[in-house]
C-alpha cells in the first residue's frame, strides 16, 4: 500500500461515519475522551451545586429531596461514567498498543462495541437523571432502594449494568492484547509500568464487574418482581447487599487509582531523566494491590453489624493493602535522587499526585483503625479521604497523562505556562476544598446532610471556596487544549525525550502505528546521564 | 458550643482513648508526610535540571532500600491494626449490669424507651458514670445511631436487634445524628443526648414518670396480642412457659442450643418457625408486620422481667 508519508490516524479517513464505525484504537480513545469529558462536566456541575448548597447551614438551593438527588447524580456519574473508564478507556486505549509495539488491540471491533455499550449505558442513566433523578445515593443501600426510594431507580441501574459490560469487555481486550501482541523483545519485565498497571486494572474489571451486575440485577428483581433477597420485609438480608456491593465497589477504587499510578510511573522517570527506582517492586506492587484489594471490602461495614472477627480480619487486611501503595510512593521519591529534574506540566501534576495520594493513603490508615472508623465512617472524614484518592489521586493522574501524551495524541503542543498554572491552581483548590472536610468529619459532621449544625459552617464555607478554585483549575485545560488543537505548535515525534515505543511513532501516529514492527532491545526508562536510551534502536 | 470547633468534645473516657489513637496516627502521618515532602523538595531543588550537583550513582543497590521500607511500613501497620483491634473489642463486651434502653429508629426520628416506661423522641437522657446498653431496632430502612462526643456509632438494620454500649463521664448536651442515609429528612433525624448527674437523672425520671414500667406495658401487650393464651399455664395449646427463660440456654428442635437473649425473643415473635424450642410443635403463627418495634421492645422487656435474673444480669 502506498500512503502519503505524513498520513496520521486523524487524516487517514474523514467524515462522521469514519469515526462512528472506526476500529482504530486511537480513534476509539478519542470517542471515549469526548464521552467522559461530557460526563465529567455533568458530574462537576452537580458537585458545584452541592458545594453551593452547603455554604449555609439550612437549605439554600432547594428541598432536601433535591439535594438527595443531586449527590446521587454526582456519585453515579463520577464513579461509573467518569472515574472507572477515565484512564484505561482513553489513554489505555490509545497508548497501550503503541507502548507494546502493536498495531491495535487484540479485538478492535469488540473495542468499538465497548464504546457503544458505554455510551448507551451512559445515555440510559442520564435519561433517568434528566427525568428527575433518583434519591438512593450511588451506593443503592437496601432496603431503601427497594421500598423507600423515589425516582428512576430501575432506569439508572440499567444504565450502570450496560456500562459495566463495557468495562468487562475493555478489560478482556487489554488482557489478551498484553499477552499476545507484544512486539519482539518486549518481555514482561521490559513492559512500561503503565502497561503493568493497566493489566492489573483489567484483572479487576473482568473479575469484579460481573458481581456488580449480579447485585444490581437482583436489586431490580426485588424492586420490580418482589423477589425477596435484600429486604427484611421480604425475608432478605440488607447486609448481604452491602457485602456484594462492596465486593465490587472497593476493588473499583483500585480500578480508578492503579492506572493513575501507572501514569505517574511513566512521567516521573521521563522528567527526572532517570531510571525508575525499583521497577520490579513497583510492578509487583500493582499486582499485589489488585489481589489484596479483593479482600478488604468489609472495611466499609465496621459499624454495619458484620461479625466481630470479620471486622478484625478486614482491618488487618486493609493495613496490608496499604503497604504496596506506600512502597510505590517511596520508589517515585527515590527516582528523583540524582536526576536532572524538569518541571513541565505533567511533572507538576505528578508531584501533585504524589502529595495528594500520600495524604489519601495516610488517612486510609485512620479508617482502617477500627475504633476511629466507628467514629468517622459516614462522616466528611470519609468523604475527604476518598476524594483525596479519587480526585487528588486518580484525576490528577488523568490530567498528568493527558498533558504528557497530548502531543502524541494530537500532534500539537499545549501552552506550557497555562498548563503549569492550571496544575498549581488545581492542587491548591483541591486542598482548600477537601482538607477542611477532614476536620468536619472528625468533629462528627455526617455525610449526605443538606442541613447541618451552625458551628460547622466555617469549614463548609472554606470547602466551597476551594471548590470554586478547583473548578477553574479543571476548566482551564478545556480552553487551552481547544486552542492547542487549532493553533498549537506542531509536536515532534518525541517531545519529552522519552524512551518508550510510543515516542518512536510519529505525532500523531499513522493509522497502523508502526510502519515496521519494532524490535525491543532494552528495558524502559534507561537514561545515560539524562540522555534517553530508547527501547528500540533507531535503524 | 459556639464558635468554630477544631476538635470534638470528649464526653467519655473512651472518647479520650480513641482520640489518643487518633493523635498517634496523626503524628505518624505528619512525620511520614513531612519526610515525603522534604525529600521531594530536597531532590527537586538539588537535582533540578540546571544544577551542577554531583550525580555519581553511589546509591544504586535498590533492594536494600525496598526491603527496609517494606519491613518498617509493615511493622508499623501491624502495630496500628493490633492497637485499633484492642480498643474495638471493648465495644463488643458490654458490662453485665448496664442500664438497658430500647431505641427505635424510623423515618425520620429516634424513639427511646427507658426501663421505667419513660419514652422520648429525638432526645436521650442518660446518667453520667453509669454503663448504658442500647438495644437498637429500625422500623423501616437502615439508620445509624451516632454520638460524635462519645465516638460511637452503630448502624441499625431493620429486621434485627443491634446493641451498643457506652459510659458517658461528662454531663452535657451532645449531638445525636443519623449517620446512614435514610431519605428525605435524613439530615433532620437527630437531636440530643443529655448526660446528667445521677441525681438529676433520677429527678428527670420522676418528672417523666407516672407511667407503667416498660415490662408492665409489655405484660399488657402480652395479653392483648393473645400470647398469654398459649404461653400461660393452662393454655389451650401446649407452648413453652416463659418464666425464667430469659438469659438461659434453650435447646432447639434441630438439636442446637441458643441463649434466650433479646434477639432470640424478638426473632421468636416475628419468625416463630425459625428456631423452635425442642419438644414443641411449630404451631405458633408469625407476628411479623403486626407488632411495631416499639411494642416488640416492651414485650422483650416483659419476657426479660420474668427471667431468672431480674436485675438484668446474667448476659
Amino acid at each position: 500500500m502506498s500512503r502519503p508519508p505524513n498520513e496520521s490516524y486523524l487524516s487517514a479517513k474523514i467524515g462522521i461515519r469514519s469515526w462512528l464505525l472506526t476500529t482504530d484504537h486511537k480513534r476509539i480513545a478519542l470517542l471515549y475522551f469526548a464521552a467522559i469529558t461530557g460526563f465529567f462536566a455533568i458530574g462537576g456541575f452537580a458537585a458545584t451545586l452541592i458545594r453551593y448548597e452547603l455554604i449555609t447551614p439550612g437549605p439554600t438551593l432547594g428541598s432536601p429531596d433535591f439535594y438527595n438527588r443531586l449527590f446521587t447524580m454526582h456519585g453515579v456519574i463520577m464513579v461509573w461514567f467518569f472515574l472507572i473508564p477515565s484512564i484505561p478507556a482513553t489513554m489505555g486505549n490509545f497508548i497501550i498498543p503503541l507502548m507494546i509495539g502493536a498495531r491495535d488491540l487484540a479485538f478492535p471491533r469488540l473495542n468499538l462495541l465497548s464504546w457503544y455499550l458505554f455510551v448507551i449505558g451512559g445515555l440510559i442513566t442520564l435519561t433517568a437523571l434528566l427525568l428527575g433523578g433518583l434519591d438512593t445515593g450511588w451506593t443503592f443501600y437496601e432496603p431503601y432502594s427497594t421500598f423507600y426510594a423515589t425516582g428512576y431507580v430501575i432506569l439508572a441501574i440499567t444504565g450502570i449494568v450496560v456500562a459495566g459490560f463495557s468495562s468487562i469487555l475493555t478489560g478482556l481486550n487489554f488482557i489478551v492484547t498484553i499477552h499476545k501482541l507484544r512486539a519482539p523483545g518486549m518481555t514482561w519485565y521490559r513492559l512500561p509500568v503503565f502497561v503493568w498497571s493497566t493489566y492489573a486494572t483489567s484483572l479487576i474489571l473482568v473479575l469484579a464487574t460481573p458481581v456488580l451486575a449480579m447485585t444490581l440485577l437482583m436489586l431490580i428483581a426485588e424492586r420490580v418482581l418482589g423477589v425477596g433477597i435484600f429486604s427484611p420485609q421480604l425475608g432478605g438480608d440488607p447486609i448481604l447487599f452491602q457485602h456484594m456491593f462492596w465486593f465490587y465497589s472497593h476493588p473499583a477504587v483500585y480500578i480508578m487509582i492503579l492506572p493513575s499510578m501507572g501514569v505517574i510511573s511513566e512521567i516521573v522517570p521521563v522528567f527526572a531523566r532517570k531510571q525508575l527506582f525499583g521497577y520490579t517492586f513497583v510492578v509487583w506492587c500493582s499486582i499485589a494491590i489488585a489481589a489484596i484489594g479483593f479482600l478488604v471490602w468489609g472495611h466499609h461495614m465496621f459499624v454495619a453489624g458484620q461479625a466481630l472477627y470479620a471486622s478484625l480480619a478486614f482491618s488487618f487486611l486493609s493495613y496490608l493493602v496499604a503497604v504496596p501503595s506506600a512502597i510505590k510512593v517511596f520508589n517515585w521519591t527515590a527516582t528523583l535522587h540524582e536526576g536532572w529534574i524538569r518541571f513541565d506540566a505533567p511533572m507538576l501534576y505528578a508531584f501533585g499526585f504524589i502529595g495528594l495520594f500520600t495524604m489519601g493513603g495516610l488517612t486510609g490508615l485512620f479508617l482502617a483503625a477500627l475504633p476511629i472508623d466507628v467514629h468517622v465512617t459516614d462522616t466528611y472524614f470519609v468523604v475527604a479521604h476518598f476524594h483525596y484518592i479519587m480526585v487528588g489521586g486518580a484525576v490528577m493522574g488523568y490530567f498528568a497523562g493527558l498533558h504528557y501524551w497530548w502531543p502524541k495524541i494530537t500532534g500539537r503542543r499545549y501552552p506550557e505556562y497555562w498548563a503549569r498554572f492550571a496544575a498549581i491552581l488545581a492542587f491548591f483548590g483541591f486542598n482548600l476544598t477537601f482538607f477542611p472536610q477532614f476536620i468536619l468529619g472528625y468533629l462528627g459532621m455526617p455525610r449526605r446532610y443538606q442541613s447541618y449544625p451552625p458551628e460547622f459552617q466555617v469549614w463548609h464555607v472554606l470547602s466551597s471556596a476551594g471548590a470554586s478554585i478547583l473548578a477553574v483549575g479543571y476548566a482551564l485545560p478545556l480552553f487551552y487544549f481547544l486552542w492547542s488543537i487549532l493553533k498549537g505548535e506542531r509536536a515532534p515525534a518525541n517531545p519529552w525525550q522519552a524512551t518508550g515505543l510510543e515516542w518512536t511513532s510519529r505525532s500523531p501516529p499513522p493509522p497502523n502505528n508502526f510502519d515496521v514492527t519494532p524490535t525491543v532491545v532494552r528495558p524502559p526508562y534507561q537514561y545515560q546521564r539524562g540522555d534517553p536510551c530508547p527501547q528500540v534502536d533507531s535503524d | 458550643m459556639n464558635g468554630t470547633p477544631i476538635w470534638p468534645i470528649e464526653a467519655s473516657r473512651y472518647a479520650g482513648r480513641v482520640d489518643f489513637l487518633f493523635g498517634s496516627l496523626l503524628l505518624i502521618s505528619v512525620l511520614t508526610m513531612g519526610l515525603v515532602v522534604f525529600l521531594l523538595a530536597l531532590f527537586a531543588t538539588k537535582y533540578r535540571h540546571s544544577s551542577k550537583a554531583i550525580r555519581d550513582g553511589s546509591t544504586i543497590k535498590t533492594w536494600r532500600f525496598e526491603v527496609a521500607w517494606t519491613a518498617v511500613t509493615l511493622l508499623v501497620f501491624v502495630g496500628l491494626a493490633v492497637w485499633g483491634a484492642d480498643l474495638y473489642l471493648r465495644l463488643y463486651n458490654p458490662p453485665s449490669d448496664a442500664l438497658q434502653i430500647f431505641v427505635v429508629g424510623k423515618q425520620w426520628m429516634w424513639k427511646a424507651q427507658h426501663p421505667g416506661g419513660q419514652a422520648e423522641i429525638n432526645e436521650l437522657h442518660v446518667p453520667a458514670g453509669q454503663d448504658i446498653r442500647l438495644v437498637l431496632a429500625s422500623q423501616d430502612v437502615i439508620h445509624s445511631f451516632y454520638v460524635p462526643a462519645l465516638r460511637i456509632k452503630q448502624d441499625v438494620v431493620p429486621g434485627r436487634y443491634e446493641t451498643m454500649w457506652f459510659r458517658a463521664d461528662r454531663p452535657g448536651r451532645y449531638h445525636l445524628f443519623c449517620a446512614e442515609y435514610c431519605g428525605t429528612d435524613h439530615a433532620h433525624m437527630g437531636g440530643w443526648v443529655t448526660v446528667m448527674n445521677p441525681r438529676e437523672y433520677a429527678d428527670w425520671l420522676r418528672q417523666q414518670g407516672g407511667q407503667q414500667t416498660l415490662a408492665m406495658q409489655g405484660q399488657t401487650l402480652f395479653r392483648r396480642y393473645g400470647c398469654s393464651g398459649c404461653h400461660n399455664p393452662g393454655g389451650t395449646v401446649r407452648a413453652p412457659q416463659l418464666e425464667g427463660v430469659f438469659g438461659s440456654p434453650v435447646p432447639l428442635s434441630d438439636g442446637s442450643v441458643v441463649i434466650a437473649d433479646d434477639r432470640y425473643v424478638r426473632d421468636s415473635i416475628l419468625n416463630p418457625k425459625g428456631q423452635v424450642a425442642a419438644g414443641y410443635a411449630p404451631v405458633m403463627p408469625t407476628f411479623a408486620g403486626q407488632v411495631s418495634e416499639d411494642d416488640l421492645a416492651k414485650l422483650v422487656a416483659y419476657i426479660e422481667s420474668i427471667g431468672p435474673t431480674k436485675a438484668g444480669g446474667g448476659r
